[in-house]
């Protein structure tokens, strides 16, 4: 006789087929998450990528080098063109009939000319010499040295004609042509000529409106954040007004650049595109962030500092601006720097406020037309030129090394300065 | 220019100010500190006080109503012929005379009185600009002055100095109320201008929507048409696609780096999302426009399908990545919020751990996560540079996503970008949806902390 063996009900063929299906849903549900998080990672590195991979390229830029002569009479008949264009005839001596050499003529920036105008007006005693001078080259030149325009395509689909390509290896041949630093980039204003465009001038207005977003919105929204947090009465009214910060906070951008257009330039007649309208729109944007990260930081100083001092014999207004605030000043900085950071990357309000224009200038004051480096991408995103595609990523590029920067410093300060109590 | 002189001047005496303050409230006790009311600092502040504010405060109302004012004047000084007619030529006359004064050439040739008008302008402004530098100093000397002869021993400086500053902060703290109240002015005053010349009922529920006005009464389709549901319902179609993109891989993130990843993994990951919160919106935009788009049309057309090049998908893909970072760490934010103590009472009945999540965790975290959803939507709603750029601007009353549909946001932005003239119903039909777009954004808001603030009292 055997003995039946029960089996417990724990070790059941279907027990152990339901934690089979439990374990397989747990590890379904893991590897769910984990492809959530790497979906958001690989979408940060395909945007990052594909910014880098298509905006590297406009670092450089192709170069031309020349053997002008400066006749005498051509300059003084400020003929810089024709100076020029007899100088690349004779570094493609096989171009002789007047069709090629029309062809020839597009080879140079149309921006050159006025690059040796600048020369010779810096130092007017080469005049008369024969110079050797590297000029910029057209940006399809310039695309093609890059490789973004290829040989063996047909000549018709092709945006240059063989005539151009010859004339392009003939000066490659020589060594006349190469790649250098594309220094206009960051000097230049902008242009309707990729290869004579620049971000210097965004950049300076933007640094312009942030300059006039961080005079305002600092001192108000510190003063704000002490005053509800230090001062402030407990009751209805004061709870108004911080219903009203926290949904401020959440107002679309694009309607504070509707209250720019009709309060400060409606009603109060301040100047288009001017980056001191631009700032106050911005100050009125990042004060609700200022005043919450203030909140926290001063929310953070333990009481029993507040109580020492006006144990002591401070007044209230002492303790705060004596043991208070440099304790929480850290704290505000940082969130002060986030939301500087913020503001340099929006754009939609400078759009409502003009701040969208083609302005070559280089801003020189706050109320002069200027343009800010997000809307400069927002421009030149809608450019059709390959080259503008390309110098369109290139500010992205610097655009965010702005706010890494930025970033990096308030991670910095943060972790510097950070006290737990 | 003068302005800024000004300032620098301002600035200066008010350091003298305060130097003077103290120097003089010592020498007024002969030395003894303790015989003084308040600290010789507090003297100090006092005459300061006195130099800068009203001369600030007549810069700052100068400054408001100084172009109006010089305005005014010469409007006044203009022959009839030119003032008279209705609001917009009034209008129309003083942008041509602000155009002249700063130098900026127009096409036509002016009128010799508006050039008048123009350089009486320019003078005018310059000779504001000189009386305010010197009433300015004279009243910022003249308040030293009078302050500096009121420093005593008994003058309660800190009192009135502390007195001023509190003013100073509950002012400070107004300017938030402040711009609420220009928000919803202006928004209103100026959707009631365009609801004068448009039905507000054909507004928000006509289907067709084409801001095009003729510029003479004979032209073809002389009047145009304002009606913004093909607007809302591609807002909405945008803002789905967003939602469905941000709404999974945001929480299921959340839930991933709170409740699974170690540390470790948690301070390589937190990071990732923080950058992804970072980055512009017109990089994303571009991002959508040059990548995405031309991406969705490709897989689109190896699938045989007609993909717009501005297709809703491509712009709403972007958009929800660019709102992942929002859902995760305010979703994260709730998950954390529950206690401890119903995960270990779910592990106890030897609940799996996605079970605790599913079964526990989510619906104790349920409302925070409504909310977190709900202002992801506005976040999306309100969104415009993405939809700018990669989303179209023809207005199409549809549902597939691989259509071009144009938004509200999109709408504004074109609307108002260039030179119009302020008061055509095509401008300012921009304001009318900018009043739905701040109601709609608004109430989502306030529904999202309502249920934010009922749902923490639960566990504390």
């Amino acid at each position: 006789m055997s003995i039946a063996v029960t089996k417990s009900r724990y070790q059941s063929e279907e027990f152990s087929a339901r934690l089979r299906r439990r374990y397989a849903a747990e590890r379904r549900f893991r590897i769910a998450g984990m492809l959530a998080v790497g979906i958001a990672s690989l979408m940060l590195v395909v945007l990052l990528g594909s910014i880098a991979s298509k905006g590297y390229s406009a670092f450089w830029q192709a170069q031309i080098r020349l053997e002008v002569t400066l006749d005498k009479q051509q300059v003084e008949e400020r003929n810089y063109t024709a100076i020029l264009r007899q100088a690349l005839y004779a570094q493609v001596p096989a171009a002789t009939d007047r069709a090629t050499r029309r062809s020839l003529n597009d080879l140079l920036s149309s921006g050159a000319p006025y690059e040796l105008e600048a020369m010779v007006n810096a130092n007017p005693s080469i005049v008369g010499t024969t110079q050797t001078v590297w000029v910029r080259a057209d940006d399809e030149i310039d695309q093609f040295m890059k490789g973004f325009i290829r040989r063996d395509v047909p000549e018709s689909e092709r945006r240059l004609n063989d005539v151009k390509i010859a004339a392009i290896d003939a000066l490659v041949a020589k060594g006349s042509i190469q790649s250098s630093f594309n220094t206009t980039l960051f000097s230049a204003g902008d242009s309707r000529e990729p290869e004579q465009a620049g971000i210097w001038g965004a950049i300076v207005g933007s640094a312009l409106t942030l300059v006039v977003t961080m005079l305002l919105s600092v001192p108000i929204g510190v003063a704000a954040a002490v005053y509800l947090e230090e001062f402030a009465p407990k009751n209805r009214w004061t709870d108004l007004i911080e219903v009203n910060i926290n949904n401020l906070a959440a107002v679309p951008s694009i309607i504070f650049g509707l209250l720019g257009l009709a309060v400060f330039l409606g009603f109060f007649g301040m100047p288009r595109s001017a980056p001191l309208v631009g700032g106050l729109v911005m100050a009125l944007m990042t004060l609700p962030v200022i005043i919450i990260a203030s909140r926290v930081a001063l929310k953070a100083v333990p009481p029993s500092i507040r109580e020492a001092a006006l144990g002591v014999g401070a007044s209230p207004l002492q303790t705060v601006t004596h043991h208070v605030l440099p304790l929480a000043l850290p704290g505000i900085l940082t969130g002060t720097i986030i939301g500087m950071a913020r503001a340099l990357g929006e754009t939609a309000p400078l759009l409502m406020i003009g701040m969208v224009a083609f302005i070559v200038d280089i801003p020189g004051g706050l109320t002069d037309s200027a343009t800010a480096l997000p809307v400069q991408i927002y421009m030149w995103a809608d450019s059709p030129e390959r080259a503008f595609t390309e110098r369109t990523s290139a500010a992205i590029l610097i655009l965010l090394a702005f706010l890494i920067l930025m970033n990096g410093l308030a991670v910095f300060l943060r972790k510097k300065f950070e006290r737990r109590w | 220019m003068q302005l800024t002189v000004l300032l620098i001047i301002l600035a200066l005496l008010t350091v003298i100010g305060y130097q003077m303050g103290r120097s003089r409230a010592v020498a007024s006790v002969g030395g003894r500190i303790v015989e003084l009311h308040s600290v010789p600092s507090y003297h100090g502040f006092y005459v300061a006080l006195w130099a800068g504010l009203p001369a600030l405060l007549l810069f700052a109302f100068w400054g408001a109503s100084e172009g109006w004012l010089v305005m005014q004047m010469v409007l006044a000084g203009l022959p009839d012929r030119l003032v008279q007619g209705d609001a917009q030529a009034i209008g129309l006359l003083r942008a041509d005379i602000l155009n002249l004064a700063h130098g900026v050439t127009t096409g036509r040739e002016p009128d010799p009185e508006v050039v008048a008008a123009a350089e009486r302008y320019v003078r005018l402004h310059a000779l504001g600009d000189w009386s305010l530098l010197v009433i300015g100093c004279c009243i910022a000397i003249g308040g030293l002055l009078y302050a500096r002869g009121r420093i005593d021993p008994d003058l309660r400086a800190r009192n009135r100095v502390e007195r001023t500053a509190n003013i100073a902060l509950v002012i400070c703290s107004l300017v938030a109320i402040l711009t609420t109240i220009g928000i919803v002015l202006s928004l209103l005053f100026e959707a009631m201008r365009f609801f004068a010349v448009v039905n507000p009922l054909e507004f928000l529920f006509g289907t067709h929507w084409s801001p095009q006005m003729a510029m003479r009464a004979d032209q073809v389709g002389s009047s145009g048409s304002f009606g913004a549901i093909p607007l809302f319902a591609g807002t909405l179609l945008i803002t789905g696609i967003a939602m469905a993109v941000a709404v999974p891989v945001g929480l299921m993130s959340a839930i991933f780096m709170s409740e699974y990843a170690s540390p470790g993994l948690r301070t390589w990951l937190k990071p990732i999302l923080e950058i992804l919160a970072g980055i512009p919106t017109v990089v994303y935009g571009f991002f959508a426009a040059l990548t995405m788009a031309p991406f969705v049309r490709n897989v689109g057309g190896s699938l045989g399908l007609d993909v717009s090049s501005e297709s809703a998908l491509a712009a709403g893909i972007v958009m929800g990545v660019m709102i992942i970072p929002f859902v995760s760490s305010l979703s994260d934010d709730v998950i954390n919020a529950v206690p401890q103590s119903l995960r270990d009472g779910s592990y106890g009945l030897g609940a799996t751990k996605s079970e605790t999540i599913r079964l526990v965790v989510l619906p104790a975290a349920l409302p925070g996560i409504v909310a977190a959803v709900m202002l992801a939507v506005s976040r999306a709603i309100g969104e415009t540079m993405i939809v700018t750029m990669a989303a179209g601007l023809t207005a199409n009353l549809t549902a597939n996503p691989l259509d071009a549909v144009t938004t509200v946001t999109t709408q504004i932005a074109t609307l108002l970008v260039g030179d119009q003239e302020f008061d055509s119903p095509k401008t300012l039909s921009a304001f009318g949806l900018g009043l739905v777009l701040f109601a709609v954004t608004l109430t989502l808001n306030m529904v999202a902390l309502r249920v934010v603030q009922k749902y923490r009292e639960k566990y504390d």
